[in-house]
């Protein structure tokens, strides 16, 4: 996908025609992922539909600090992400690995505050499925369903953030030897997309996980 | 397109950190039904904010602003419709009401 | 090329130089290939696998309803062959068929291009599409699934005792080369347009191709979240589906439908667009009502995902919810309607001939108006209290997907296999096999009709002995139909070796695929072609044999 050279693609007749179909490919992709993860937004609507209260109750034993601060962290990384693409255009090499580098960075803390989170969760008792699960209550059962939801969902968005990471050191590894240019950049451009992306997916995410009702 | 500024960029960036602390604020606030409605139209605008300038929806052709949006259509068609069936449910009564559960 | 003129030789087309097929032979030059006409070939051979495996099924289902008892397999093995056959046919043979073969083959021809936007994740898409396959396979072999190919909870996620999650995981899979088939193919249509190619310069193919590939992008990702809810249901219990646990099992029929209608779209839209090929090339006229053929393909895209409730009448569905899901099932008939008028128009006062497309297309008009009309009935919330999971519903589908979209597969297959391999079929064989296709057809499910309306349940294999005669009329059609199967596959191959060559253009179609060599070179075209003129332009009979007049 990235070229060292100025010419496009066999099957395209311009640059510009190669780097319209990249933008419109990653974009459509974009919608699938956005009614990949909405699948599991309708299973949310509706337990949460169902029963308000223990989804409340359930959603306040998780811990918003950590999920506020990683909102906090994925914001950022989509500003240096936006910065990073601004970089390629105006061929600024450095400032491209380096913007590229600090994107991933917050994303692999991204990570390490979700598995310090996860491991809080498993110490409290809230991970479902495993022997040490516990939850007091009437409408046990659809409290741990909540729980089920919540790493389903936080788990899936997850993988999409290393999947990112992985793609974004790619893209600095490929632009530490200058393969990117002003002429040439869409591949920086199209993982940008992605990226922010994922952000936009947390975004949704923190406040119908973690925010539910009030505190 | 041109190269936006970095200041820009910057300053998107505060107002969707400064967006957070509102939706963070106004959980602690009890405002009954209203809460979830307020969080989610704060996260829209959030996504709208990084979709319009961080991913350049704003200064791009029709064609993908129209996929842009495309897909949460697609997904509110879903919720929707899907909602709508469990919403209504109640709204006929389809059995006899006076019969009683143990009739049946 | 020789400046000498060859007597036709009887070898392989590999001896011509300069053609897709030639250029190489090795294994690794298929297996490899970014072609995207060598990439629809093995899609052909994929799916005709499976084809193979899933009428198997079918047949070994219509053996077992020849007699009430039941006798010739357990109920439990009954159960796993409509499920195999259904899984296969649907997602390993109907969804892939005319978008992955004829769809890969001609798409770039179709707007002169020399390949799709992304021919590396195109080749992708084959090697996923094998993967989910051997997911399939690996749960068929190890004693298959009983849930039928709709997977409805709880008996999926919960008491069956069947390879659900492999199942699952291989439907899961090929979703996802579906997806990337819709993607390549949308942005090739917007993107990759010849000079002068205007969106209503484009063959109609191309339009329901793109409508389809709307449907593949926007449906199948809430399929694969589904059957991913459901492995963790089954493997972890979650409850999502579960009642007790808070879930609900109907929250997987509003998923699974979400997609499976559109689905059923994606499964006749190709068809449509094949046939308004074959329709204007045969009657010699430009087609009627280009513009609204055109929009009535993304029409049918868009309303499709609006209907999907019809499936679910009778499962505790709100009332208010099946009226508007009613509704809109009517609404989305009358793009198809409008297709069929215009199809009909078209034939007016054309020039027309039968070859063997033309008899498919004949045939799928017919047909798929009888499988449309009959699912009005099925829209209509009353008649549906009585026709829902009955025969009356097989027929119909099978009217649509069977009589509409493999006829038109079969249609398209004979119209293109020229311009695909550099040789004719043997037209004779040809007309004959349409025709035993059609006359099976009609008598293996008009009989279901029947049955469903007087109340045989569908999934079962035993039933009162007043609906035998049915179904000993419809295994006789079965047998029937297979022949009009079997006879394809024959001369088709057949061909490769013996058939007449081709030129460029033996249908003197129009269409920027006409304009190549066949078999087409590996770029499709010498020089980039520019496009000046409407399509279906074609001229009437007495233009064209004057001295016919």
């Amino acid at each position: 996908m990235s070229e060292t050279t100025a010419a496009p693609a066999h099957q395209f007749e311009t640059l510009e025609q190669q780097r319209e179909a990249a933008t419109l490919g990653m974009w459509i992709f974009l919608a699938t992922e956005v009614l990949f993860f909405g699948g599991l937004f309708m299973g949310y609507t509706f337990v949460r539909w169902s029963y308000p209260e223990v989804f409340e109750q359930a959603s306040h034993r998780l811990d918003a600090t950590i999920g506020g601060v990683n909102t906090a962290v994925l914001l950022l990384s989509s500003l240096t992400m936006a910065l990073a693409v601004k970089s390629a255009q105006l061929g600024k090499r450095n400032a491209l690995v380096a913007f590229l580098s600090l994107t991933a960075l917050l994303g692999i803390l991204f990570l390490g505050f979700k598995a310090i989170e996860y491991h809080g969760d498993y110490v409290d008792h809230i991970v479902p499925g495993i022997p040490s699960y516990h939850f007091e209550g009437p409408s046990a059962p659809q409290a741990e369903l909540f729980f089920w939801i919540y790493f389903a969902m936080t788990g899936l968005h997850a993988i999409h953030v290393t999947v990112g990471i992985i793609v974004i050191a790619i893209m600095a590894a490929l632009a530490w030897r200058r393969s990117f240019s002003p002429e040439h950049y869409m591949p920086i451009e199209v993982t940008g997309l992605y990226w922010h992306f994922v952000d936009i997916v947390w975004v949704f995410l923190f406040p119908l996980l973690y925010l539910v009702g009030h505190r | 397109m041109i190269p936006l500024p970095t200041q820009f960029y910057i300053k998107i960036c505060a107002a969707l950190l400064a967006l957070l602390a509102l939706t963070w604020g106004l959980a602690y606030i009890d405002l009954g039904s209203w809460n979830l409605g307020i969080a989610m139209g704060v996260s829209i605008v959030k996504a709208v904010l990084i979709m319009l300038f961080f991913m350049h929806v704003r200064y791009s052709s029709r064609l993908i602003q129209l996929v842009a949006c495309a897909g949460f259509f697609w997904l509110l068609i879903l919720l929707s419709l899907a909602m709508s069936d469990y919403r209504s449910r109640g709204w006929i009564p389809t059995r006899r009401p006076d019969l009683t559960q143990s009739d049946r | 090329m020789n400046a000498i003129e060859l007597e036709p030789s009887p070898a392989l087309q590999e001896e011509e130089p300069g053609n897709y097929l030639s250029e190489s032979h090795t294994v690794a030059s298929w297996l490899l290939t970014t072609d995207h006409k060598r990439i629809g070939i093995l899609y052909l051979y994929s799916i005709l696998f499976f084809f193979i495996i899933a009428s198997f099924a079918a047949a070994t289902m219509r053996l077992e309803l020849l007699n009430p008892q039941g006798s010739l397999v357990l109920s439990e093995t009954y159960n796993k062959l409509f499920t195999i056959h259904g899984v296969l046919m649907v997602w390993f043979f109907l969804i892939p068929s005319i978008p992955a073969v004829l769809g890969n083959f001609t798409i770039p021809m179709m707007i002169g291009a020399r390949d799709v936007a992304f021919p590396r994740l195109n080749l992708l898409s084959w090697y996923i599409f094998i993967g989910g396959g051997l997911f399939a396979l690996y749960s068929i072999v190890s004693g298959g699934v009983d849930t039928g190919w709709t997977f409805y909870t709880p008996f999926s996620s919960t008491y069956s005792n069947t390879h659900v999650i492999a199942m699952a995981a291989g439907v899961f899979v090929a979703g996802f080369s579906t997806i990337i088939t819709g993607l390549n193919f949308m942005v090739t249509i917007h993107k990759m347009r010849a000079p002068g190619l205007t969106w209503f310069r484009l063959p109609l193919f191309i339009w329901s191709l793109y409508s389809t590939s709307l449907i593949m992008v926007l449906a199948t990702p809430v399929l694969a979240i589904t059957l991913a809810l459901l492995s963790l249901e089954r493997f972890w219990g979650i409850g999502i589906f579960d009642p007790k646990l808070g879930g609900d099992p109907v929250l997987f029929q509003h998923l699974f439908w979400f997609y499976s209608h559109p689905a059923v779209y994606i499964m006749i839209l190709p068809g449509m667009g094949v046939i308004s090929e074959i329709i204007p090339c045969f009657a010699r006229k430009r087609i009627f009502g280009y513009y609204f053929v055109a929009f009535s393909s993304v029409a049918i895209a868009v309303l499709g995902f609006l209907v999907w409730g019809h499936h679910m009448f009778v499962s505790s569905q709100s009332v208010y919810a099946g009226l508007i899901f009613s509704l809109l099932s009517f609404i989305v008939s009358v793009p198809s309607a409008i297709k069929v008028f215009n199809w009909t128009a078209t034939l007016y006062k054309g020039s027309i001939s039968f070859e063997t497309p033309m008899l498919y297309a004949f045939g799928f008009i017919g047909l798929f108006t009888i499988g449309g009309l009959t699912g009005l009935f099925l829209a209509s919330l009353g008649a549906d209290v009585h026709l829902h999971d009955t025969y009356f519903v097989i027929a119909h589908f099978h009217y649509i997907m069977v009589g509409g979209m493999v006829m038109a597969f079969m249609g398209g297959l004979h119209y293109w296999w020229p311009k695909i391999t550099g040789r004719m079929y043997p037209e004779f064989m040809g007309k004959i096999a349409a025709l035993v296709t059609f006359i099976g057809f009609n008598l293996t499910f008009f009989p279901q009709f029947l049955l469903g309306y007087l109340g045989m349940p569908r999934r079962y294999h035993t039933y009162p002995p007043e609906f035998q005669i049915f179904h000993i009329l419809s295994t006789a059609g079965a047998s029937i139909l297979g022949v009009g199967y079997l006879l394809p596959l024959i001369y088709f191959i057949y061909s490769l070796r013996y058939g007449k060559k081709a030129g460029p253009n033996p249908w003197r179609a129009t269409g920027l695929e006409w304009q190549t060599s066949s078999p087409p070179p590996k770029d499709n075209f010498l020089r980039t072609p520019v496009v000046k003129r409407a399509p279906y332009d074609y001229s009437p009979f007495e233009e064209e044999h004057p001295q016919n007049v």
